[in-house]
């Protein structure tokens, strides 16, 4: 269990304090995926950094149940493994050269040392580049090798600071199976800071949006996605969502946007219980209304089905009126964009 | 090749054992000076570092008073060095002329420059690595061997013959304070005695010398690029 209580972060800069945590608290269950998302390329990083290298002034950080302090900082730095954007690997070092660094110098023996460079070299699938040089390596290779250099202490925590924002999407994909695959077949807590909702989404259990050095949201990611509560939520889902663009096209009064008098431009959010039902036909044939979709998306999220439908609902206002009561009945968030008899 | 030599350059073959013992007085201090000045430079290259702001071991008294050491030695002429440091060297090796007198100015002329170039050299080192290494529970000594020294090793090559070249520059100066070698036996016994000869052939010996020294040091950079230089390699 990861526990931050009250952390606190201030920059003093020539311009000003520039705070740039101001009172996180985090619990991360062991064995879980925890991810950490804002805008500010920073917010998410300082938060792990911090709890890395500890400065004991404001906070009151514990680790396994111990307060912070110096003699702890160094325990726990062995105990994390952390990889990061640019890789950071030793360009003038071999693969197995690479991945060795932690374990040199700890007195372990020769064979030892290599014995757990190959087990590690097969966790990531890499063991023809043993004697390759990294810029001999393609990214998503190079993220691999660094994961293998992380784990090679046996840490229980791995740290993942933006570990996919340099590599394409294949890459990415492939670098979050593979730590999805780690969590599960090592049990390693992996806490994940990102910029990205995709990689939220695909590997995260539990997710901690961040805005102006505070938590917006925290909660399990489907919770989250399905049900954002803060405007900066609201506003990662729409950048990761083909609903997004919807703002978009009300912004530009796009011909599909414009309605008649008895329109409703309507967003119809479908929970766990909805998904599967016909309710859209159901209150079609029962309320005599008729639904023009403009945009649509399921996307599933830890085996369950989350997304919605944006479009026109148009028929009687008491009809339209029912309809969307039925909906909300049946476990449909409805959201009225625009309404054509206000235009 | 002795008649040819006596013909093309007749002057050198009258004084060709004083043109011996001024090349080997130039190779004696520029090794010597070299070693001296290498060592200690690496180590001023590394304070730096290691001490400046956001370094690994910040530490703005030892940086700022390294930096004005440096400073101020880096800008005096080297000619105005030697003598300045007379009554120094005097004290510390017994004598300030000859070869042995010119080995301490010649230290003091390259260290600062070489620190310089150590620093820059090892400044280039990303950052990341650094606290990747760090978060691998690294200290100051392995931060420093395993990560700066290692990865800037093709920089320290380039900046290290840039600065042995300049050193051969820096003993031929050397004559001033008595200590013979290539420079002063130009000036003695060519220039002076209107050898034009003498001179060509020391300009002649020196560019070779710097020509061998650069393409050695552009190779040995080159072959440590992105990989090291003996590589042991572990797959069967």
């Amino acid at each position: 269990m990861i526990e931050v209580r009250n952390l606190k972060k201030t920059y003093h800069l020539k311009s000003g304090d520039v705070t740039a945590l101001d009172g996180v608290s985090l619990s991360i269950e062991d064995g879980s995926v925890y991810g950490v998302i804002g805008y500010s390329p920073d917010e998410g990083t300082i938060t792990m950094g911090e709890y890395r290298d500890i400065e004991i002034r404001a906070g009151q950080p514990y680790y396994q149940g111990r307060r912070m302090d110096t003699r702890l900082q160094n325990e726990m730095r062995r105990g994390i493994g952390m990889i990061f954007q640019h890789f950071n690997l030793l360009e003038r070092s071999t693969v197995f050269d690479n991945i060795a660094y932690p374990l040199k110098y700890t007195g372990r023996s020769r064979e030892e040392i290599r014995a757990r460079v190959l087990e590690l070299l097969e966790l990531v699938d890499l063991q023809d580049k043993i004697d390759v040089f990294p810029s001999q390596l393609s990214g998503g290779q190079k993220q691999r090798v660094a994961i293998a250099r992380a784990l090679a202490a046996n840490p229980k925590i791995l740290l993942s600071d933006e570990a996919t924002s340099a590599l394409d999407p294949d890459a990415t994909e492939s670098i979050l199976n593979l730590l999805k695959d780690l969590n599960r077949k090592l049990g390693i807590t992996i806490v994940i800071i990102t910029h990205e909702m995709a990689v939220i989404k695909t590997i995260a259990d539990r997710v901690a949006v961040m805005e102006n050095g505070r938590i917006a949201e925290e909660g399990s990611v489907y919770d989250v996605f399905s049900d954002p509560k803060a405007e900066i939520t609201k506003k990662f889902i729409n950048s990761s969502s083909p609903l997004g663009k919807i703002e978009r096209m009300i912004a530009e009064d796009s011909g599909f946007t414009q309605l008649k008098p008895g329109e409703k431009l309507v967003k119809l959010i479908f929970q766990k219980e909805s998904v599967g039902e016909p309710v859209l036909t159901v209150a079609a044939q029962r309320f005599g209304v008729t639904l023009n979709i403009i945009l649509a998306n399921v996307e599933y999220l830890h085996g369950n089905p989350f997304g919605g439908t944006i479009g026109v609902l148009s028929g009687r206002p008491e009809d339209l009126d029912a309809a969307i009561r039925f909906l909300k009945d049946s476990h449909v968030r409805v959201e009225v964009l625009k309404d054509g008899s206000l235009d | 090749m002795e008649a040819w030599i006596k013909e093309i350059a007749p002057n050198l073959y009258t004084y060709r054992s004083k043109f011996f013992t001024a090349c080997s007085a130039t190779v004696e201090m520029f090794w010597k000076a070299g070693l001296i000045a290498f060592v200690i430079g690496l180590f001023f290259g590394i304070l730096l570092v290691v001490t400046k702001k956001g370094g690994i071991r910040q530490n703005p008294v030892v940086y700022q008073l390294t930096n004005l050491v440096i400073n101020i030695f880096r800008s005096i002429p080297f000619i105005i060095l030697l003598i300045f440091l007379i009554p120094l060297t005097r004290a510390m090796v017994g004598t300030a002329i000859g070869v042995k007198g010119a080995i301490l100015p010649l230290v003091f002329g390259t260290v600062p420059f070489y620190s310089r170039q150590v620093e820059v050299a090892l400044s280039g080192v990303e950052e990341g690595k650094i606290e990747a290494a760090r978060s691998m529970g690294s200290g100051t000594c392995g931060l420093i061997f395993r990560v700066y020294l290692h990865e800037a090793l093709p920089d320290l090559i380039r900046v290290t013959t840039v600065t042995a070249i300049s050193l051969i520059g820096l003993t031929t100066m050397a004559g001033a304070v008595g200590a013979g070698g290539i420079g002063s036996f130009a000036i003695n016994y060519g220039q002076n005695q209107n050898h034009q000869d003498i001179v060509n052939v020391c300009v002649i010996v020196l560019l070779v010398v710097t020509f061998v020294l650069q393409s050695l040091g552009n190779s040995l950079a080159k072959r440590t690029t992105n990989r090291s230089l003996f590589q042991i390699r572990h797959n069967k």
